[in-house]
């Protein structure tokens, strides 16, 4: 009964994954018939200054997207895991984000940002005014913010999951020894949160590997080169360009980086997550 | 004296934290301010919008602007949507709860490969196959069509939902398996007779999850079709901006219009939406 789900994951799953490795090594403008070339792709994108460029600005997405995501989910996260009233009322429109497509979220904002016909315009705000999406360092900005915007609400799920199954007693037990809300959140909520940051962390490298939707729609890698993260930097060389071979060579770093921060994020989880990890299935 | 301190005690453990609740509230304008914006721009005249405070709901809401998204062949789009998310989700769905069940009842060394291969998938970002499943797609000569789109969405989605289906499974107690085998049904029969009622709410969760995420999905849609009359609401909103650019107002509309179904859905079930996007995850 297992076969009829396996055949589906290999056939569109794990085939495309070895062959990303063999279109490397060929020509192939995404018709006719394909040509091999060897290494002659991984040597001319080794010395790609694009690329590296791309792999910069995926790292430097990941980790603001990290620092910037993860203590706002975190508090978000236990703040909604209170049972007030109105903390229930307000996580229902945290979530809201959650709805919307990066499409609809790229578009929304693009519409925004927009410095002649957007909201800036329409507010009379000088400091608003500004060309959002034109200017390199205000384009990264925009996209960092436009990524939190939509992930937040997901990473804050998570969390507020993660907090509600930490037991009540731990929490009774430090505030009859005297510990205030502070003491409490850094002695009991992020020592029992440990394995739910991993799996957020983990999500959100996944996630920025692989965020080309909202940035593509947004600013389509631009202006110049200045949001051009590697799935863009892939997408541009086959779709835009024509050549599958060296993009195929930006996927297989993007498989191969993926892979192995999944695995030394969940080596840094220690013995307990992989075991729980292989559980699962 | 005593009981002053003890009463200040006893506030602090009730949770009347008010930095929180301040933060909290400033939040929501963070999250809110946008979507309330896009929601009144949308029901702006394009004439008026220019002149009016973009904060203040128009004095005379109109349609036009979801008249003109309408217009630009989004009755179609809509049905492209729900069609490639139909026939996507309940197969894969079917498909996991048969192979989460494999896993689950069985132990034999194959089962025990399968699921360590499955899990596989949810290590790798499966967007970066994107060029070799463009080749495959091609081959097949399925290459704009709908069903280039669903056959890898029920492939993507598999992983996941074996994960979260399993883990529901596993919980159910196995007396209730062996009183069925004795009372003489079949496997297949246990599967779906018994198995699958107690599965409802994962099954649901599922559902929902990746019912979303093949909504909402933009790559997929955009490498392998190509015909105006083949997109899907991502796609159209993508390709409506850049005809409509200078025409917020319609632009927004467009986004409102493709967002009501996943709202209406929030409305109505929302534990299940939010169990469903939190599965797996929030351990």
């Amino acid at each position: 009964m297992v076969l009829p789900a396996l055949a589906f994951f290999t056939f569109f799953g794990a085939v495309p994954l070895v062959g990303v490795v063999i279109l490397s090594m060929t020509d192939w403008p995404g018709f006719g018939a394909l040509r091999g070339a060897g290494l002659s792709n991984w040597s001319s994108i080794l010395q790609s200054s694009v690329m590296w460029h791309s792999l910069m600005l995926t790292f430097l997405v990941m980790g603001l997207t990290i620092v910037i995501q993860t203590p706002l989910a975190l508090l978000l996260g236990v703040f909604t895991a209170g049972h007030q009233r109105y903390r229930a009322f307000l996580a229902v429109l945290y979530f809201l984000p959650l709805l919307l497509s990066a499409a609809a979220i790229s578009a929304a904002y693009k519409a925004l940002l927009d410095p002649n016909f957007g909201l800036a315009a329409g507010l009379g705000v000088p400091w608003l005014k500004q060309n959002w999406l034109g200017d390199p360092t205000l384009a990264l900005g925009v996209v960092l913010f436009a990524l939190a915007w939509q992930y937040i609400p997901f990473h804050t799920l998570i969390y507020q999951g993660g907090v509600r199954q930490i037991p009540r007693s731990l929490y009774e037990a430090a505030s009859i020894d005297g510990a205030g809300t502070v003491r409490q959140f850094i002695n009991i909520t992020l020592p029992q949160l440990k394995y739910t940051i991993i799996t957020s962390v983990t999500l959100m490298v996944v996630g920025s590997l692989t965020a080309f939707d909202l940035i593509y729609v947004l600013t389509g890698g631009g202006p110049g080169d200045s949001t051009r993260i590697l799935a863009l930097d892939m997408y541009k060389r086959g779709f835009q360009a024509n050549q599958m071979g060296p993009a195929s060579v930006v996927a297989t770093i993007l498989v191969v980086l993926g892979l192995c921060l999944a695995l030394l994020l969940q080596r840094l989880g220690g013995k307990d997550a992989s075991a729980s990890q292989q559980e699962g299935l | 004296m005593t009981t002053i301190t003890s009463r200040g005690r006893g506030r602090g453990r009730h949770h009347v934290n008010l930095p929180a609740g301040i933060a909290g509230w400033v939040w929501l304008a963070v999250i809110v301010l946008p979507l309330y914006w896009i929601l009144i721009t949308s029901f702006k005249p394009q004439a008026s919008y220019f002149t009016s405070n973009p904060l203040i709901p128009p004095t005379q809401p109109t349609f036009d602007n979801y008249r003109l998204v309408i217009e630009n062949d989004f009755d179609r789009y809509f049905v492209n949507s729900v069609i490639v998310t139909v026939c996507a989700v309940i197969p894969a769905v079917l498909l996991s709860f048969m192979a989460a069940f494999a896993i689950v009842r069985g132990n034999s060394r194959f089962l025990r490969f399968s699921s360590r291969f499955l899990l596989l998938g949810l290590a790798i970002p499966l967007q970066a196959t994107i060029i070799p499943l463009y080749l495959i797609i091609i081959r097949l000569h399925l290459y704009d069509t709908l069903l280039a789109l669903i056959l890898p969405s029920i492939a993507f989605s598999i992983p996941l939902s074996v994960l979260v289906l399993a883990n529901f499974l596993r919980d159910v107690p196995n007396e209730l398996f062996e009183s069925m085998r004795l009372d003489g049904t079949s496997e297949w029969g246990t599967v779906w007779r018994l198995a699958f009622p107690l599965t409802r709410p994962a099954i649901a969760t599922v559902l929902i999850y990746q019912g979303l995420v093949v909504w909402n999905g933009f790559l997929l849609p955009l490498v392998l079709t190509q015909s105006p009359n083949l997109r899907l609401l991502p796609l159209a909103i993508w390709s409506f901006q850049g005809q409509y650019s200078v025409n917020i107002p319609a632009v927004l509309a467009a986004v409102c219009l493709t967002t009501l179904p996943i709202l209406v859905l929030y409305v109505i079930g929302r534990r299940q939406l939010v169990s469903g996007l939190s599965a797996g995850f929030g351990k």
